[in-house]
């Protein structure tokens, strides 16, 4: 994953990210099916992850933090923990 | 056509093929196909009759929408009183089955009696007659569908017929349509077998009409598949995934139930999901997605056209499954995968071949799989029961072979052909079926998603996602998300829910409309088509009402709210890991708040007032 320029430099630490479905074309080259380790700054909040991914703001519609729904108001606070797994669908349904 | 006033009564047992004029009173009641269809059946049966005796009748029915140019417009549904359940069943179902009896000029068929023989129904536009079947008695659902287009040499000709599960009494046996369309669940299958009824055969020449407002109704119609179009659900998802996008999004929130629902989670899931069916396979570089398909009219095309790869064990020698046949859905891949803990996704996609080649259900069948492996792990079934098979947790080779005995009714298949709650009676676990009136759970843990907890308690044929899918809200986020690990609010949630289906269920359209749809999109597009001012409050008093009536023939079938219940396992025994770790199911935290929106009294009985108020 890229990290942004101005994060260089700063504190990072190391999440899992989990793209699924159409998402998936975001993931870099990788072994697991849908999961990467990547760098985000310290202080950064699930919408900057987002962001930092190249995920559109539509398209970010189940986020998942270690399997816990983080609805639309929760993006610009929640933080996360070295190793949490991050988690993001686009619109999908099914039954 | 809306509603062509006309439906056939066909008594198997003289032999006679009746047009009757359609009940418009109740037409304007209840709307049509799972509704109307209801209707007639509690009018016309004594609830307590055996469902597998001639006094049970079966209805093929339509809805005013069927056949229309709306979008979607394809479905046929099948009422009866089912043979797992007991209770009211109706089974619904896409394909082009539908489409075909409305366009031949009926809005139901009314099967009664038994025939002396095996027979067929066939029916050309008026004429409706039925024939001998003996030489398609024993043939799968691929056999007699080919066999009977051969017979009539019309390649048009439209055939929902049943397959040797049926024959055999698998109490889990569906009509499969179209060779892999179905009414799968509850045993309307084994309804029509049990009526020596094979295969319905239906060309339908007389087209569309009949429309209350046709301007008004093209422009409504346009103006939803706009809707479908532009919703990234029902435009994109649908389309490319399929239902089984759902596997690593259910998975991922802790609500995929594992091994007979004694885990939530499956360390599998990626394998059997939605998106592991588009990757190449290594043998031959092709993956396991064909294409995706459209049912009759329907502008979403959910349908999953899939292949086994041809060095699988499972095919091996056996070309005539090589070629591409209906795929895997969630449910079906949930139940035959991860509550058999088999993530063998070519292992998945023959035994769900499997099911539509001889018609049974897969999320029952599946079911019945993981429960009867968690009785051979635990010593009340053995090889000496099993043929030699080692019914292990995780076995695909076990699973691919159940699937065969039960499509052929042979040796242990007939015992799984029972369904989860008989054989766990059988081998002395009751405990351990994991169903709700006797019919299996569908793909998603009560113990994650507390309203699905309620809904199967309180669905009107068991165990079900079709009877209110809370899980659009809790999960998924449609039309607003809720908590699904509250309980708060999800009685009216799970009431809201079942109310709209029934009457969606009624309209001829696809359920999955909904997740783009809501009633004002449903709503003008039956109010133009039909006759009479069919306004949103209208449709959901509608299917207020057909969810009442569906409660009282059970009711006076001996199902009461002693039955409104959840396995001990999913009330009591938490989920062990993951992010719903310590949940139970809190349904008593729930139900009599339920019993009280529903206007019943505290026993979950339907009181007067609300009859009343609904014109029961």
């Amino acid at each position: 994953m890229r990290i942004h320029q101005e994060h260089l430099g700063k504190t990072t630490m190391k999440i899992n990210l989990e793209l699924y479905a159409s998402l998936m074309e975001l993931l870099p080259p990788g072994k697991s099916r849908h999961r990467r380790e990547i760098e985000i700054p310290d202080n950064a909040v699930v919408n900057d992850a987002i962001k930092q991914v190249g995920i559109p703001d539509d398209q970010a519609h189940i986020v998942l933090v270690n399997g816990h729904f983080v609805c639309g108001s929760e993006r610009d606070s929640k933080k996360f923990q070295p190793g949490d797994v991050l988690a993001i669908w686009p619109p999908v349904a099914g039954g | 056509m809306s509603w062509t006033k006309k439906i056939l009564r066909v008594n198997l047992s003289d032999g006679s093929c009746t047009p009757e004029p359609l009940n418009m009173a109740w037409a304007n009641e209840y709307l049509g196909q799972r509704g109307l269809a209801s209707k007639y059946l509690v009018e016309e049966i004594d609830p307590t009759c055996d469902p597998l005796g001639p006094d049970n009748k079966l209805i093929m029915a339509t809805g005013p929408l069927t056949g229309t140019m709306a979008s979607t417009g394809g479905r046929y549904a099948v009422i009866t009183k089912g043979p797992l359940t007991g209770a009211i069943a109706c089974s619904n179902s896409g394909g082009f089955l539908g489409n075909e009896m409305k366009n031949a000029g009926w809005d139901m068929i009314i099967f009664e009696g038994k025939s002396p023989e095996p027979v067929y129904l066939y029916i050309e536009d008026d004429l409706a007659e039925l024939r001998p079947a003996a030489d398609l008695w024993g043939k799968s659902v691929w056999e007699t569908d080919d066999l009977l287009h051969q017979m009539h040499q019309d390649p048009l000709l439209r055939i929902a017929c049943v397959g040797r599960s049926a024959e055999a009494g698998c109490l889990y046996a569906g009509i499969i349509n179209d060779k892999h369309r179905a009414a799968g669940r509850s045993g309307v299958g084994t309804v029509m077998a049990s009526k020596n009824l094979k295969a319905v055969a239906i060309r339908g020449t007389k087209g569309v009409g009949n429309i209350d407002n046709p301007e008004k109704f093209f422009q409504a119609v346009n103006d939803a598949k706009a809707v479908l179009a532009e919703n990234a659900v029902t435009g994109q998802g649908l389309p490319t995934y399929g239902t089984q996008v759902l596997m690593n999004v259910i998975n991922g929130v802790g609500a995929l139930p594992a091994r007979n629902m004694r885990e939530v989670g499956f360390e599998g899931a990626e394998n059997i999901s939605g998106e592991a069916m588009h990757e190449p396979r290594p043998s031959d570089g092709k993956p396991n997605l064909t294409t995706n398909a459209a049912c009759f009219g329907c502008t979403i095309a959910c349908g999953r056209i899939s292949t086994v790869d041809k060095n699988h064990f499972s095919v091996q020698n056996k070309p005539e499954y090589w070629g591409a046949s209906g795929g895997l859905e969630y449910e079906a891949a949930w139940a035959l995968g991860a509550d058999t803990g088999v993530d063998d996704l070519d292992a998945l996609t023959y035994a769900n071949f499997l099911c539509n080649e001889d018609g049974y259900d897969p999320i029952s069948f599946g079911a019945t799989v993981a429960a009867a492996m968690e009785m051979f792990e635990n010593g009340q079934i053995t090889t000496e029961h099993t043929g030699g098979i080692e019914l292990k947790f995780g076995s695909a080779e076990a699973l691919t072979k159940m699937a065969e005995l039960v499509a052929h009714g042979e040796g242990f298949g007939l015992d799984l052909g029972l369904g989860s709650k008989r054989l766990c009676e059988k081998y002395g676990r009751p405990e351990l079926s994991m169903t709700v009136k006797g019919q299996e759970f569908p793909a998603y843990d009560p113990r994650g998603i507390q309203g699905m907890g309620l809904g199967y308690a309180t669905s009107n044929r068991g165990a079900c996602h079709l009877r209110g899918y809370t899980v659009a809200s809790e999960v998924l986020g449609i039309p607003v998300k809720t908590d699904p690990t509250v309980t708060e609010g999800k009685a009216e949630l799970v009431k809201a829910f079942q109310d709209a289906t029934a009457l969606v269920d009624s309209s001829g359209l696809c359920l999955f409309t909904t997740f783009a749809w809501t009633m004002d999109n449903i709503a003008p597009q039956i109010d133009a088509a039909c006759e009479g001012d069919w306004s949103v409050e209208r449709c959901l008093e509608a299917g207020e009402r057909i969810w009442n009536m569906e409660r009282e023939f059970n009711k006076a079938a001996g199902i009461t709210g002693k039955d409104d219940t959840l396995p001990k396992r999913l009330l009591s025994e938490a989920v062990k890991q993951g992010p719903t770790a310590g949940q139970v199911n809190r349904l008593d935290e729930m139900l009599p708040e339920y019993y009280q929106i529903r206007g019943w009294n505290e026993d979950g009985e339907v009181t007067e007032e609300t009859r009343q108020r609904l014109g029961l």
